[in-house]
């Protein structure tokens, strides 16, 4: 037991090293791709109130949505989040992206259209230190504190901190849309921008809010019997709400954008409200998820099934020319004489000294059609100076340039085994009566097949998930699967999609890797010994 | 000599040279005659060449200079494959991704006979080494002893006229080598097969072959029977190289027909047989085997000349006495006796004299 345990402590380091920058990452790399925490964070509200509408009806929902989208949408566009939602819905249906957007620059509007006539009723609603009296009591702790955890969520922001301000009991009971808006400006005010909140003039969407409440006729009459603070300008606003537009949220935010009114976009926020989605796997089988299942994507958008195909075709199509051109340099190898074995040995490895962005490089040099091989052809007159051969932004480009940069990790699993077999086996053969041919083909090749199996594994894998060489000379026909992952990473910042991408990636190379066990055997791979 | 063997020559080596890099001759000048059906051993240290001349013979290296014929053809230029020559190789060799029967088909498939044929010829070559039921194993089943005899039936089983064995038993230990070395003899006159069998244990070569040659540096240095080889060396190299053999330097005194008398470095004067010395006045090295010792003087020569020698440990063998003794100088003189009931048993510290009979002790060259 303590030797195990001084062993564990020996390659603690190594081991901590290696999970804490290789299988972290990559576990929490892989987890995106079913992550959806920013619908639910973002919008925490709306999503709670969407669960109620059916989205089948064809009919956009009820105004209650719009409410929470609105005091969701406010705050979240304070903390800058909403452009977040809006790429992250615009993968699912584009369009979403802007009108999050636009509707984010809107939503002080929308506040205004009540708190002009609020503030015309009664002047005391343009005062901070007012609206701060009003809502201050005691009782509304742990409402506080629901806040301030839905605001953290949504911002990623520690929102800890004193906030200086407890909403009443009362007024929560009475005006639950207003405690709302005005418990999250608090919580703004204070926490993220450190000021003092009776101070500071409520954000517009405490208006609303409380344009919210006064719509409800039982709110009205509970005002009037209501004697805390600021009951009486709560008693004349609720006299006076003939005065208040006479339109809910959902007209002001069709107003907007007529988008709001279509039950299409709702579906769409609807089938990705929970926190947990298949819809970037999905996306990378060219499926997708509709309100009526799933379902394929049109003709036209399908890319992700042939780009796995494609990338699984070309990968066995350069381990078979690896195999092809490798086998005879590894049998050189294994069987020149010490001195000139060494010297092959050092062409061999000469590509591992050199950058692969230069061996690359040179190969675009070398396959462009005004470049080396083309002129070569051309001066020998095998090719017309017309039509030259198109051997670069394509797929045999590709092919050309892996096969060689790849050849390397063919040739030496080959030759570390082929050096382990004895030359008196061939020996034994021609002198039992086989020819040349005969004694290598029934007798050394079967033993060489396990560093054949050892090298494509190697090649296969390597190939699978290239990604510099295909960017480099692979133009568009010649991009792998992996190539728009990196552009999903570093481009459209879809990290969700390259995540899906890449675990099925992984599956699929987990998955060949336990077909090639069940049928040749890993113990049948050797890489040297 | 095997039973049918006749005196034709079967194999021949006719002046053959050898040199991997065109400077050194590893064989030098070999000439070999071997009649059909003989068992002949190549015994020698390592790299002293005789490997060289069994892949020459084999075909997996050609020879620089000379000829090689096999049944009176010059087989220089016939490739391995079309010699027809059965091979046993030191490791066996053996193919690991192939069962034993199939191993034993190879040879027959590459000839092309057909599949019953080939079925009763695997089958008979391995009842032939008791192996009859492990047909279906692979190599690396079997142990080093099975192996043996399955590579051996291998090379028999497309009934070849010559067999090649590369110090075939090298790998096993020495109980089953000694049970190998009578086995393989013995299938080798009984299917009255031409055997050139390589190795650098001298046991070995000694109780297999009907002839052994000597090899030291490329050369042949003696090519006889085992009997002769062991009792008539005829240089100091295979002297030292055959058997326990006692050594004694100095100088030939005189020469009279097939005797001599050789005056040792101390002045000692001894009765000798000049084997490769001519002349009086040449130094030569003496050798002697120690069971040809005697030191009982009823049983020499009146006129023999004699030395005294001081015992200087005796050790106990069970069937021999191992004595050795100080004479003329030489520390390491031993000397064999058998343990019989009236042997006398010599204590350290004890003076003796001690002489041979003159043909028991040969004058070498010095060298």
């Amino acid at each position: 037991m303590r030797q195990k345990m001084r062993a564990l402590m020996l390659v603690a380091p190594l081991l901590i090293f290696v999970v804490v920058t290789f299988i972290v990452p990559i576990l929490s790399m892989l987890f995106r791709s079913v992550e959806n925490d920013i619908v639910p964070n973002t919008i925490p509200g709306t999503v709670i109130a969407l669960s109620q509408w059916d989205g089948s009806s064809g009919e956009p929902p009820h105004e209650n949505v719009y409410r929470n989208l609105y005091i969701d949408l406010f705050k979240a566009e304070e903390a800058k989040q909403h452009t977040r939602l809006g790429s992250r819905l615009n993968y699912e249906q584009s369009g979403l992206s802007s009108l999050f957007r636009t509707t984010g620059r809107s939503l002080d509007d929308i506040g205004e259209l009540w708190q002009d006539p609020l503030e015309d009723i009664d002047p005391n609603f343009e005062e901070g230190s007012f609206w701060f009296e009003m809502m201050s009591g005691t009782g509304g702790e742990d409402f506080l504190e629901t806040r301030r955890e839905l605001m953290a969520l949504m911002s990623d922001e520690d929102m800890s901190g004193d906030v200086g301000f407890v909403p009443s009991e009362e007024i929560i009971q009475l005006l639950p849309w207003t405690a709302r808006a005005y418990t999250d400006f608090a919580l703004w005010a204070a926490i993220r921008d450190g000021d003092t909140v009776a101070e500071e003039d409520p954000w517009e969407s405490v208006y609303g809010a409380l344009g919210m409440d006064l719509t409800n006729p039982d709110t009205v009459s509970a005002i009037n019997s209501y004697n805390g603070a600021g009951a009486s300008a709560l008693q004349t606003a609720a006299a006076n709400i003939d005065q208040l537009p006479q339109f809910g949220f959902r007209e002001a935010f069709t107003e907007e954008d007529k988008d709001w009114g279509s039950a299409d976009i709702w579906a769409t926020i609807k089938l990705y409200s929970p926190s947990m989605t298949p819809g970037y796997f999905l996306n990378s089988v060219d499926m997708t998820l509709t309100p009526d299942g799933i379902v394929m994507k049109p003709e036209n958008q399908q890319i992700y099934t042939t780009l796995f195909m494609r990338t699984l075709i070309m990968a066995l199509i350069i381990t078979a020319s690896c195999i092809v051109l490798g086998y005879p340099v590894a049998w050189l190898l294994a069987n020149l004489p010490m001195r000139t074995a060494s010297i092959l040995m050092i062409l061999v490895l000469l590509p591992f000294w050199t950058s692969l962005l230069v061996r690359t490089s040179a190969w675009k040099v070398l396959l462009q059609q005004q470049g080396v091989i083309n002129e070569i052809l051309v001066w020998l007159g095998f090719v017309n100076d017309a039509d030259r051969l198109v051997l670069m932004n394509n797929a045999t480009g590709t092919v050309i340039a892996m096969t060689h940069i790849l050849l390397p990790f063919m040739i030496l699993p080959l030759y570390s085994v082929m050096k382990t077999i004895p030359p008196s086996y061939q020996r034994a053969a021609k002198s039992l009566g086989a020819t040349n041919w005969t004694a290598f083909w029934r007798v050394y090749f079967p033993q060489s097949v396990p560093g054949i199996g050892a090298g494509s594994i190697l090649v296969f894998i390597l190939a699978i998930g290239y990604y510099i060489t295909p960017e480099i000379v692979g133009g568009t026909d010649g991009v792998f699967i992996s190539n728009r992952i990196a552009y999903h990473i570093s481009s459209s910042l879809n990290w969700g999609l390259a995540a899906a991408l890449g675990s099925i990636l992984l599956v699929v190379v987990l998955g060949l890797y336990w077909c090639y066990d069940k049928i040749v055997g890993i113990d049948n791979v050797k890489l040297g010994g | 000599m095997a039973d049918g063997a006749s005196n034709e020559a079967f194999v021949e080596f006719e002046r053959v040279q050898k040199s991997y890099d065109g400077e050194t001759l590893v064989v030098k000048d070999l000439n070999l005659t071997m009649p059909k059906g003989e068992f002949l051993t190549m015994l020698g240290p390592s790299g002293s060449g005789k490997t060289t001349c069994l892949m020459m013979l084999a075909g997996f290296e050609t020879a620089t200079h000379g000829d090689i014929r096999l049944g009176g053809v010059s087989i220089n230029d016939i490739p391995p494959h079309k010699r027809g020559i059965g091979m046993v190789f030191q490791n066996y060799a053996l193919f690991p991704h192939m069962t034993i029967a199939e191993n034993l088909a190879f040879p027959l498939e590459v000839r092309k006979l057909g599949k019953a044929e080939q079925e009763e010829k695997v089958k008979r070559a391995l009842d032939m080494v008791e192996m009859g039921s492990f047909g279906g194993r692979r190599p690396a089943q079997l142990s080093g002893g099975q192996q043996q005899r399955v590579a051996l039936a291998r090379a028999l089983v497309f009934e070849p006229e010559l067999v090649l064995m590369d110090e075939p038993l090298g790998a096993l230990d020495k109980q089953l080598r000694e049970k190998m070395q009578f086995e393989i003899t013995h299938l080798a006159h009984q299917l009255g097969i031409t055997t050139v069998y390589v190795t650098h244990d001298q046991t070995e070569a000694l109780t297999m072959s009907d002839r052994v040659a000597v090899f030291d540096d490329g050369r042949i240095q003696q090519l006889a029977p085992p009997d002769k080889l062991y009792e008539q060396p005829e240089n100091s190299f295979v002297a030292q190289f055959i058997g326990e053999n006692n050594t004694l330097e100095g100088v030939i005194k005189e020469i009279k027909g097939n005797t001599c008398v050789v005056q040792l470095d101390g002045g000692e004067i001894i009765d000798a047989v000049p084997v490769n010395v001519s002349q009086v006045g040449e130094r030569t090295r003496v050798s002697i085997r120690p069971e040809r010792v005697e030191y009982n003087r009823d049983r020499l020569h009146a006129d023999a000349h004699t030395l005294k020698a001081e015992v200087l440990e005796f050790i106990y063998m069970g069937d021999i006495f191992r004595t050795r003794l100080r004479v003329a100088g030489n520390d390491e003189f031993i000397i064999k006796t058998r343990n019989a009931p009236d042997q006398v048993r010599l204590k350290p510290g004890q003076e003796i004299e001690i002489g041979w009979l003159a043909e028991d002790c040969r004058a070498l060259d010095a060298s």
